[in-house]
């Protein structure tokens, strides 16, 4: 060493301190966002913070947070799902026509169910990468043709718009047990989709901030190009991603269907925005390469305590979607600003 | 051994006293690392490259010189295994290749630093770093980053190159631009890359920032590097080349050592000569001319 290299290493331009930078985090907004929702309802009416109440909140915001997980991590690598919520409608129909009509074993249908959202996530995935369209399009068509197979196909086969029966399947108690089943605390009945959605949010956050495929999410999202001339392969990361989301697509449709007994041939459209505007809420940027598995949870959790704080306020329901879209442009607008202000003021 | 440094500006004195703490290369230098032989690309009809001859020595840095539209960009293109050539042989280490992707010229030992691409401006110093190449630990599935190792060996690469970094979570997008092209450049370095390709590196950078990589470059080629240097700046490129190769065209109109040429003849070349002696006599015309002739209309 010569005191000319030591006199030569120049520190690197100071970025913002880790303080300012926990406070830039885009999760910090969803949180405050979260905590005072649960304040002003739990404040301005009786059941929100009891038992009873909280378990009706997790029901609705578990399936919801689940979908938001698989779909925030599709947003943070730079794609989108419009086929998501449909597809929890065909991978439920799936397997209530192979147990209503072939008989067989629920497990069987549910794997069978499983293999199918797989293949409609690679399909997704491969055409996206190939043709390099915009998700945005290529998953509005598979959202379409779901929609008409889910009609189309239940009809031929059942000539009507339902199928149910699927509590005489054989197997059923277990299937039961492990997607549908519910405990008993206070007087609020917490269901086992509770669980699902932490396993799931826990999974995706080990996923994306502790192994090598969370980081390619992350480069693949954030800078494409880069990415793929540092060897990462963005195309299969991008096809994963896809199977990902219906593979929680396919998690929440076995949920649903397990617990109803029955699946309408026409349920979770419209859903795939919901899924979008709680990934969106927990700070997850629109152009990808931004975002987390926490923050998407927290956009559900959002969801969930607000359309069951408005109904325990007796408030007319329909004032719902005014909040939501409110919510959404002020999460843009505060995600925007977050992330230009933590990459790009830098100098030179 | 250092060779001797032209004086050139503010460059000259961002180079002084650098290299002398890094470890010295396995190759020896002066070995020839990669090779082209007419190497040529056409794109439907139109030839954009053709009869590119040059051979990439450890421990050297060859200018690859141009103006816009030369044929740079496709040359480097096939180097760095992007796009395919049609014509000729590329030979690496002696074998000839033809690479399909970056990955497999990034595994025989071929790195490239794209402009603009370098990096990734919102992730981390420590994850930019060892993007695609991540080191882990544990068994599958519970095989995870190693985070703790990434970040020391970030810090301690980057402090090689002359940087200190006091945070390795620090977003890229807050360095600097001359701080970014290091980034890339050490972590080429320290994934064993044999031949270091710069897109530009200079190209939208400030007086001060392009010195700082050019140092860089002059670092690697201290650490026996072979470094392929495209740019359009002869001033930039004169002070650390020791081979310039120019572009014109899609066609290689000079190859010659740093003994052949000076600045102003590199300078000279590199605006394709006659073209600039044709444009200083008009200019010379118009001052001569009655003042009449300058007015519009």
């Amino acid at each position: 060493m010569t005191a000319a290299t030591t006199s030569a290493r120049v520190p690197v331009t100071p970025g913002r301190s880790p303080v300012l930078r926990a406070l830039s985090r885009p999760e910090l907004g969803s949180v405050i966002g979260a905590v005072v929702i649960a304040a002003f309802f739990a404040t301005q009416t009786d059941q929100f913070a009891t038992s009873a109440g909280i378990a009706n909140v997790l029901d609705v915001t578990a399936t919801l947070g689940i979908m938001a997980v698989a779909v925030a991590l599709l947003m943070i690598g730079g794609e989108f799902d419009l086929s998501a919520g449909v597809l929890t409608a065909s991978t439920g129909l799936v397997t209530a026509l192979l147990v209503d009509q072939l008989g067989v074993n629920i497990w069987e249908g549910i794997a069978w169910s499983l293999l199918f959202a797989l293949t409609v996530g690679f399909l997704n995935g491969i055409l996206v990468t190939r043709t390099r369209l915009p998700s945005f399009i290529v998953t509005l068509g598979t959202f379409f043709a779901l929609q008409g197979v889910n009609v189309g196909v239940t009809k031929q086969l059942t000539d009507t718009v339902q199928v149910g029966g699927v509590d005489d399947a054989q197997g059923y108690a277990a299937a039961r047990a492990v997607f549908a089943s519910a405990a008993t605390i206070g007087d609020g009945e917490f269901r086992v989709a509770i669980l699902w959605w932490i396993v799931v949010a826990v999974l995706a956050t080990l996923l994306l901030v502790r192994t090598k495929f969370g980081n390619w999410i992350f480069a693949s999202g954030g800078a494409p190009a880069s990415a793929r001339s540092v060897g990462v392969p963005v195309g299969r990361t991008k096809i994963l991603l896809f199977m990902t989301t219906a593979t929680a697509a396919w998690l929440v449709g076995t949920i649903s269907v397990v617990r109803l007994t029955s699946v309408q041939a026409n349920v979770g459209l419209g859903e795939e925005f919901n899924y979008i505007i709680a990934a969106v809420i927990g700070g997850c940027l629109l152009t990808g390469g931004v975002g987390s598995a926490i923050g998407a949870s927290i956009g559900a959790l959002i969801y969930g305590m607000t359309q069951q704080g408005i109904v325990f306020a007796q408030w007319d329901n329909d004032w719902f979607p005014l909040f939501l879209g409110g919510m959404l442009l002020a999460a843009v607008l505060i995600n925007t600003v977050v992330v230009r202000r933590r990459a790009e003021d830098s100098p030179g | 051994m250092k060779p001797e440094l032209h004086p050139i500006d503010d460059i000259q004195a961002a180079l002084d006293g650098e290299g002398d703490n890094l470890p010295e290369s396995d190759v020896p230098p002066h070995t020839p690392l990669l090779e082209v032989r007419g190497l040529g690309k056409r794109y439907g009809g139109v030839t954009a490259l053709q009869g590119i001859n040059a051979t990439v020595n450890s421990g050297e840095v060859t200018c690859v010189l141009g103006d816009n539209g030369a044929g740079k960009s496709t040359l480097i293109k096939i180097l760095s295994g992007v796009v395919s050539y049609d014509q000729g042989q590329y030979l690496v280490a002696g074998k000839r290749v033809k690479f399909s992707s970056p990955r497999q010229a990034l595994d025989r030992g071929i790195a490239t630093v794209f402009q603009d691409l370098a990096v990734v401006p919102l992730m981390s110093i420590w994850r930019n770093f060892f993007l695609g190449s991540e080191p882990t630990r544990g068994f599958w599935p519970f095989r995870r980053l190693d985070v703790e190792h990434a970040q020391d060996v970030t810090v301690a690469e980057l402090a090689r190159f002359g940087l200190d970094v006091q945070d390795p979570h620090q977003p890229v997008g807050t360095l600097s631009g001359g701080e970014r092209q290091c980034v890339a450049i050490a972590r080429a370095v320290y994934f064993g890359a044999r031949v270091l390709i710069l897109d530009e590196p200079t190209a939208s950078l400030g007086v001060k920032q392009a010195g700082m990589v050019i140092r860089h470059v002059v670092q690697a080629r201290e650490r026996g590097l072979g470094v392929i240097f495209i740019t359009h700046n002869p001033r930039h490129a004169y002070p650390v080349g020791d081979r310039f190769i120019m572009l014109n065209h899609g066609a290689m109109v000079a190859n010659v050592t740093r003994e052949d040429i000076d600045l102003n003849d590199l300078t000279q070349l590199m605006s394709g000569g006659a073209d600039l002696d044709e444009l200083a006599h008009e200019v010379q015309e118009h001052h001569r001319g009655p003042a009449g002739a300058w007015k519009p209309g």
